[in-house]
């Protein structure tokens, strides 16, 4: 089953030239895939990543989400949306600095209105996943680089999304930090079947990808799976 | 939740918080003083002259007081100031005759307002003898004693400074008081100064003269008649309830009966205008805090865009986001606001009680009937005026960068430096 399909997409930005940054895109992502955008700088990665993720509009083209078209939805309707169905891991961590770990993961989960105990076992689950329960009370100041980006991913699968994107996850990590994300991510997506989509220049995130789509000029210019060979 | 992260979010940068949190409290404190400054001396100058001239309530002949006609005398005073001390709320009673008159000497003459008194009603009225500066206040059987102000006795030459400094006067002096009797004739007559007296006005000082109910009755053929009835009651407050100014004026329906609003209409004229002061005084100063808050709000927002951008991608919705920035800029205004307000009530209370020293401004003052002391003091609603204000204050300024923060684009936001 396609957890994202999208269908034409195209996104241009208005200037004194126009910008074509996402061109005819189609892409299908299955639920479990562990996949890779690859691409140079301005290739549009970004761009796909936040029209998939609800953050921009499409130019034209649709975006599909388990099925449903996300472009009709209403900004309030497409907020609800992101925080249901979509987990968000950033560059930068991007974690709220005056919360503790284990309050950056219950957060979006109060957002989603959940029970305490629903909160507490779920924040218990994941960070245990990630490898910082000694680390529940720390604010982020108080953790590395790479501590912080497994809190994000913590978070990013607390409100128990369809999918989650990733933008550059590990441009900010040294090499064993990105190791331990990898293989952390690595073991989420196997473990509850968890569908991640990167974007990324890393290679070594490319290395552990299953699926590596190659994007130039907005345009798929590349596919491929690696258990199977091309499909693009 | 929200409530949570706005508390702790104002905490980030703890500088520049509290500059702001000590700017609303430095702000409300000064504004809040200075207005109980200006209350106190304003107060002050009020009961002083209730309590020295014009007392909570008098009674007229409506031709004398508004026309000031020598002949439009109450009849039977004397009978009217016996029945006024029957009523509850009546502490004291005086009543006067009053003429206008020419003041002479040897060395000059001055226009003054003969106020022929009862010295005993007076003393309870106006605390005349307490105001006596040198001589005596009408005691022994001289004929005809007066009473002057000092300004007055300056004025006249009565004055003596010795080597020393010492202020002494010739009190043994004769004058002669000219004015106009009820019948139209013109009446003078010799008066010895027994005494000297200074009010907080110079202004008294040097225009008012007390003599002798009885030896101007005498002189003017008014027998038991009398021009004004001053009244001091038990509290001021009932001067100002129109239920006993209403009893009063029915047992004496052909005079004028007019509390201290009346008979000064500058003093009431302060004293309801206070508020409006206040309103206007603590606008300016709310005003000069809204932008300061403002400012530090957009430059907390600029510095979090990021954040906001991941909050907002996350799936915080807008409400959301606006409630923590209202609510982050509420806090920051109110938590200086009881800051401010509280030490500005336990300084107006400490300077309520032990007074502040503006004797190096008493000759001026002194023209405009204020002591040498100021009382600070604050109408309790004054309080709540202001801690409104303040509220109101921090929702205006919390608006703008709530507002500011909406209009992030989440997708920039989150990848902003």
């Amino acid at each position: 089953m396609n957890v994202i399909e999208t269908r034409q997409l195209h996104k241009i930005y208005k200037g004194a030239v126009d910008v074509h940054a996402v061109n005819g895109v189609d892409l299908q992502i299955r639920q479990g895939e562990f996949t890779a955008i690859v691409g140079p700088s301005g290739s549009g990665k970004t761009t796909l990543l936040n029209i998939i993720g609800g953050l921009d509009q499409p130019t034209s083209g649709e975006v599909m989400v388990g099925g449903a078209s996300i472009h009709t939805l209403k900004p309030n309707e497409l907020i609800d949306f992101r925080l249901n169905n979509i987990g968000f891991v950033f560059q930068a961590y991007n974690l709220i600095p005056v919360l503790t770990a284990k309050e950056n993961v219950e957060f979006i989960m109060l957002l989603q209105k959940r029970a305490r105990s629903e909160r507490d076992a779920r924040v218990q689950e994941l960070m245990e996943a990630v490898g910082l329960t000694d680390k529940l009370n720390n604010r982020p100041s108080q953790l590395s680089g790479g501590q912080q980006q497994r809190v994000a991913v913590a978070r990013a699968l607390a409100s128990k999304p369809k999918f989650v994107l990733a933008d550059e996850p590990t441009a900010n990590l040294d090499s064993l930090s990105t190791s331990n994300l990898l293989d952390i991510m690595a073991r989420l997506n196997e473990k509850e079947n968890m569908t991640f989509v990167f974007s990324t220049h890393d290679q070594r995130v490319i290395d552990r990808a299953r699926r590596v789509i190659t994007l130039e000029d907005g345009q798929i210019v590349r596919d491929v799976r690696k258990e199977i060979e091309a499909v693009g | 939740m929200l409530i949570q992260i706005a508390w702790k979010n104002i905490w980030r940068n703890k500088l520049r918080s509290l500059v702001v949190i000590l700017a609303v409290a430095i702000g409300l404190l000064s504004g809040a003083f200075l207005m109980s400054f200006s209350y106190g001396i304003n107060q002050e100058r009020s009961r002083n002259i209730i309590e020295t001239k014009i007392s909570h309530v008098q009674i007229h002949q409506p031709e004398f007081r508004l026309e000031q006609k020598a002949n439009a005398l109450i009849a039977e005073g004397g009978q009217a100031t016996t029945d006024l001390l029957q009523r509850p709320e009546v502490k004291a009673v005086a009543s006067r005759l009053l003429v206008n008159g020419m003041f002479s000497t040897t060395k000059g003459a001055n226009g003054v307002q003969i106020n022929g008194i009862d010295p005993e009603q007076e003393a309870l009225v106006t605390k005349l003898p307490e105001r006596v500066t040198h001589g005596t206040y009408f005691e022994g059987k001289k004929r005809n004693p007066i009473l002057i102000g000092e300004s007055l006795a300056e004025k006249i030459g009565l004055q003596r400074v010795d080597e020393a400094g010492n202020v002494s006067y010739n009190l043994r002096k004769r004058v002669v008081l000219t004015f106009q009797i009820p019948g139209g004739e013109t009446q003078a007559a010799q008066f010895r100064i027994v005494g000297t007296f200074k009010s907080l006005n110079s202004k008294v000082d040097e225009t008012q003269v007390y003599v002798k109910r009885s030896d101007l009755a005498a002189l003017m053929g008014t027998g038991e008649k009398v021009h004004e009835i001053a009244l001091i009651l038990e509290d001021q407050e009932i001067s100002e309830d129109s239920t006993f100014l209403q009893s009063v004026q029915a047992t004496h329906p052909d005079l004028m009966v007019e509390n201290w609003k009346d008979l000064a209409p500058d003093l009431k004229l302060v004293d309801e205008s206070f508020a409006v002061s206040l309103t206007i005084f603590m606008s300016i100063i709310m005003l000069a805090l809204l932008f300061g808050i403002v400012n530090t709000m957009f430059m907390a927002i600029l510095e979090r865009t990021r954040e906001l951008g991941m909050l907002m991608s996350i799936g915080m919705n807008r409400i959301q986001v606006f409630l923590m920035i209202m609510l982050e800029t509420i806090f920051l205004t109110l938590v200086g606001a009881p800051i401010g307000i509280l030490t500005a009530l336990g300084l107006i209370s400490y300077f309520g009680n032990v007074g502040i020293d503006i004797s190096a401004f008493a000759e001026g003052g002194a023209a405009m009937g204020v002591a040498s002391t100021a009382y600070t003091y604050l109408e309790p609603n004054a309080y709540m005026v202001i801690t409104v204000m303040v509220f109101i204050t921090a929702l205006i300024a919390s608006i703008f960068p709530a507002r500011r923060a909406l209009k992030l684009n989440p997708a920039e936001a989150v990848r902003a430096i």
